[in-house]
């Protein structure tokens, strides 16, 4: 009979720690991004053809160039990549170097997205396949990754940038910077 | 006005659920006896105003008042008239209000009929059941109040959910609250029992009628939603163990085993501690359940209606219900004889054998499904799935499968194999020679290879009880049994042979082009645009034959609904006596190719079958203890339930 | 900030809006020739998670994420990756989440250790009622 009386108390413990856990994940901000298993390493190869006319292509060597770089994923036809594009024309005022990634995207639908939102990129690769997106670990768009000059990513922001996320951004930088 | 008229019924019997506790704990302790004869008339009238609640909420919905806002954000004066009734309870508040109703409608029940049990145990019962009762009022009147008034009323509602505007949907989630709802009554029972320390086979026959309901209602629930997911997400998967699913699977487990335990209970006064446990258990998963599906802390694709401060409010009830029944229980349960002991190769054996496994299953699927939501607390995410829960849940469901073809052939109290010898060994040979059959022909993995001779095995042995004795002067309960048994086989075999043998072709096809699945052969006749009440689709017709039989039609779509904006696939589905094929359109290529997939699924539907099997065993089982127990209130000690005619 | 939020939440809550546009991947929508190459596509694409679905694996998803990674995967097999090469590259990218077949590693070892506790209790507790009945055996 104490045997199971322990038992009983044993059971009564672990739904104490089962509502515990209930209790923390319900106060916890929901957060359904999946991070990149790739910051810290060195970014993986690839070579992609220039997503618009007045931009080159992007490939794994421009980024050894010794200054650090921002790797934007965008979309023409994501809506949230419009609402971060003022921030990232902010950040390349505040002297950020930026290359995109067009993830599923044609010439003219890039072209016409540059137009309207404006174009802070360096470079634009073309993505078709999404090939880029997976190496890179990144989940959707958009996305922004930081590259010292080394080619090693440093950092990943998730979703748009919010105008309280370019100082942020640009500390990474600084730090990319400094690291290498 | 029709809407007041609700929300008063509701308040009356929330009010008549305290003066029902109040008697109940009363009557329960020899005090106060005046008040104690106000429970069982306070419990009765609480399931006619909660009813004639129910019945204002479905009359708004009929009518798509969009004064009340939950119809103005859930429905649509647009919407087939079916589903207009149904969205009352396609939502939180409408599903919460229906789980009172039905959880009310029981507690009448039980007042108005039981009147076997002792009278403290029976006040016991019902001051429990008024205490769940009231944090649901509680949860309905103070946070989701499903009659709020919208001023000013919006020209038009906000729609339901397309892929909720289906007739199995519209009445899945209802059988599955039943069943919820049902496992609470057991649950009162057991507090009852336990406050009171009245744990007799009286009080075994007394519960089971509700669990036996309860399980069948959870068996028909999880069958629907399964076939649901199989035909309407269109890409042919019938169960994922998605967390919403598992959450679905966790009370049917931990109600099966109850299911059996409390038949132990009944007939040999042993398992006590354990029935009562299995009571509080069952009901745990059920509002676990509820708690994971609403406060949305998984990610499922079957997530609707989630809300993190509705959650709080469950993980309140939770903490109040089962925090506090598991403690009564650990307090009282030394105060419970253990029963009668008995033999390992008896009936009670092997069902203490299906107890085990059944909770090991059960335990399995609790860590698994919550084991990401742990990680998640120390930020690391990892995912849980298929290739986890088959093999880990097999090393349990094979030996419990092995101890279903014998038990049944089992007396209860001692029995020796001696008695039995041929017919398990003749058993476990067939079982043996389909495993090898099957594997000599046929390249397949170990898995559904083991499920399909288990599937045939168990198939052959459910029928055996039956063997030598008059069909007609059989119990039904005995059928019940029996029925539910083979049901088992069925399902399993449908499931091991759909992961086996099926064939898979996805195809980008012209108007014209010939397209093949495993033994079917036709081609894409048309593809034009159809219109529905509150959709637009593509349609492509396509006729196929079965081995050059006759041509049949399949005609899949693609829906666009547009209230709210959601594309979802309608699929077609050939049924044949040995399976059923798959279509289903995509999108258009840039050619002018139309994606089409399709599945050839031998025995698929023998899940479904063999789940309504195992429903209809239930029923068969219930109908027959309910009358059975009705005639021995007489003479209860004249017990010779299930034993076999020596 | 917080329209922000409810702008993006409302750009992830509709996963069947605009995602691309280009027409699906290659290999999103097509199977590979070879039979059990395609066999081993198709069983390692049921046990990935769709990242951007909500608990779907790629090969039961209408996302053109899903149709670019069935792409990888078809593509990977067909150029003769092991299906274990293929989901190690994946986790090399995001981590033990995208697979549904946990591999035993220091954050999932409790996935194992749990079943095999379970199965011992569960053994114990039968190996108790056996020895029980050859207790009440002898004294009956």
């Amino acid at each position: 009979m104490r045997r199971l009386r322990i038992i009983l108390w044993c059971m009564v413990a672990v739904a104490a720690a089962l509502f515990a856990l209930f209790y923390y994940q319900l106060n916890q901000p929901k957060n359904d991004f999946v991070t990149s298993a790739m910051v810290g390493q060195p970014l993986p190869q690839f070579a992609l053809e220039p997503a618009s006319a007045d931009r080159p292509g992007l490939a794994t060597a421009d980024f050894k160039t010794g200054e650090p770089q921002l790797l934007n994923l965008f979309g023409s036809w994501c809506i949230p990549c419009r609402i971060e594009a003022p921030q990232l024309e902010a950040l390349e005022r505040q002297g950020a170097r930026i290359t995109g990634v067009a993830l599923r995207d044609t010439p003219e639908d890039v072209a016409q997205f540059l137009e309207l939102y404006g174009n802070p990129f360096t470079r634009i690769g073309r993505d078709d396949l999404s090939e880029t997106q997976f190496a890179l670990g990144a989940s959707g768009v958009p996305e922004t990754f930081v590259i010292d000059g080394a080619g090693r990513i440093t950092y990943q922001h998730i979703g748009p940038i919010a105008p309280g996320d370019v100082p942020v951004i640009l500390a990474e930088l600084r730090k990319a910077g400094s690291g290498s | 006005m029709i809407p007041e008229i609700g929300l008063a019924a509701l308040w009356l019997a929330a009010a008549l659920a305290v003066l029902q506790l109040l008697g109940g704990v009363l009557g329960a302790r020899r005090e106060g006896m005046e008040l104690a004869a106000v429970a069982r008339p306070a419990a009765v009238l609480q399931a006619l105003l909660c009813t004639v609640a129910f019945l204002c909420l479905l009359y708004v919905f009929a009518v798509t008042d969009l004064s009340v806002k939950l119809v103005a954000d859930n429905s649509h004066s647009m919407k087939p008239w079916i589903f207009k009734v149904s969205g009352a309870w396609g939502n939180h508040e409408g599903s919460m209000l229906l789980w009172i109703t039905v959880m009310a409608m029981a507690g009448g029940l039980i007042a108005f009929v039981e009147r076997r049990l002792p009278e403290r145990t029976m006040l016991a019962t019902l001051s429990a059941q008024a205490f769940v009762g009231l944090g649901f009022y509680a949860f309905l009147l103070l946070s989701s109040n499903p009659f709020q008034r919208l001023s000013p009323a919006p020209p038009e509602g906000n729609g339901l959910n397309p892929l909720l505007q289906d007739i199995g949907l519209a009445f899945h989630p209802p059988t599955l609250y039943v069943g919820y709802v049902g496992l609470s009554v057991a649950f009162s029972f057991a507090v009852g029992a336990l406050l009171t320390r009245s744990v007799t086979p009286d009080f075994a026959r007394v519960m089971r009628p509700w669990v036996l309901a309860a399980w069948i209602f959870l068996t028909l629930g999880i069958t629907a939603g399964s076939y649901w997911a199989y035909y309407e997400l269109g890409w042919g998967g019938w169960w994922f163990w998605d967390p919403v699913e598992n959450a679905s699977l966790m009370p049917w487990l931990a109600a099966t085993a109850l299911l059996h335990s409390v038949s132990v209970l009944a007939a040999r006064d042993a398992l006590r501690t354990w029935t009562i446990m299995l009571g509080v258990v069952a009901f745990s998963m059920s509002m676990i359940g509820t708690f994971l599906v609403r406060s949305g802390i998984l990610t499922s694709v079957h997530a609707f209606a989630v809300d993190p401060e509705r959650g709080s409010f469950i993980l309140a009830l939770l903490v109040l219900y089962i925090g506090g029944a598991l403690v009564i229980f650990a307090l009282r349960a030394a105060t419970i004889a253990e029963g009668e002991r008995f033999a390992v190769t008896s009936r009670e054996g092997a069902l203490v054998v299906n107890n085990i496994a059944l909770s090991a299953i059960l335990g399995i699927v609790l860590v698994g499904t919550l084991y990401p939501l742990l990680t998640e607390a120390f930020d690391i995410r990892v995912s849980v799935g298929p290739p986890y829960f088959n093999p880990v849940s097999a090393i349990f469901l094979v030996p419990m499968l092995l101890v279903l073809m014998v038990g049944p052939l089992l007396r209860w109290r001692e029995d020796g194999f001696a008695r039995i010898r041929w017919q398990v060994i003749a058993l476990f040979a067939v079982t043996l020679g389909v495993l090898l059959g099957v594997w000599l022909v046929a390249d397949i993995h170990l898995l559904p290879l083991i499920g399909l001779a288990l599937a045939v095995g168990v198939g052959i042995a459910s029928l055996l009880p039956l063997a030598g004795r008059s069909l007609r002067r059989t119990p039904l309960a005995t059928w019940g049994m029996v029925v539910a048994h083979f049901g088992v086989a069925v399902a399993l075999f449908g499931m091991a042979s759909d992961s086996a043998f099926q064939q898979e072709r996805l195809v980008a096809a012209s108007v014209g082009d010939a397209v093949e699945v495993g033994p079917w052969q036709g081609r894409l006749d048309t593809v034009y645009p159809v219109a529905g009440p509150n959709w637009t689709a593509i349609q492509a017709n396509l006729h196929l034959a079965y081995e050059g039989g006759a041509e049949r039609r399949a005609a899949p779509q693609s829906r666009n609904f547009w209230a709210p904006v959601m594309e979802t696939s309608e699929v077609a589905l050939l049924t044949r006596w040995n399976g059923q094929l798959y279509v289903a359109v995509g999108n258009q290529a840039q050619d002018g190719r139309w994606q089409l997939r399709l599945w050839w699924k031998p025995f698929v539907t023998f899940i479904w079958y063999g789940g309504v099997l195992i429903a209809l065993g239930g029923a068969l089982s219930l109908v027959g203890r309910v009358t059975t127990d009705l005639r021995r209130r007489r003479r209860p000690e004249d017990d010779v339930d299930e034993a076999y005619p020596a | 900030m917080r329209r922000l939020v409810a702008l993006l939440l409302l750009a992830l809550a509709g996963p069947l809006a605009a995602q691309g546009n280009v027409p699906p991947a290659p290999y999103a929508y097509t199977q590979l020739a070879d039979p059990a190459q395609e066999a081993a596509a198709r069983e390692l694409m049921h046990t990935l998670r769709c990242l951007q679905c909500q608990s779907q694996s790629i090969a039961d998803s209408d996302a053109p994420i899903a149709g670019d990674m069935r792409h990888q995967v078809r593509a990977r097999i067909a150029a003769g990756e092991s299906p274990d090469e293929v989901r190690d590259w994946l986790i090399s990218r995001y981590g033990d989440y995208i697979s549904y077949e946990p591999q035993v590693s220091a954050s999932t070892w409790p996935l194992f250790v749990v079943p095999a506790i379970i199965l011992v209790l569960a053994v114990l507790l039968l190996l108790a009622r056996v020895g029980r009945r050859r207790a009440s055996g002898e004294g009956g």
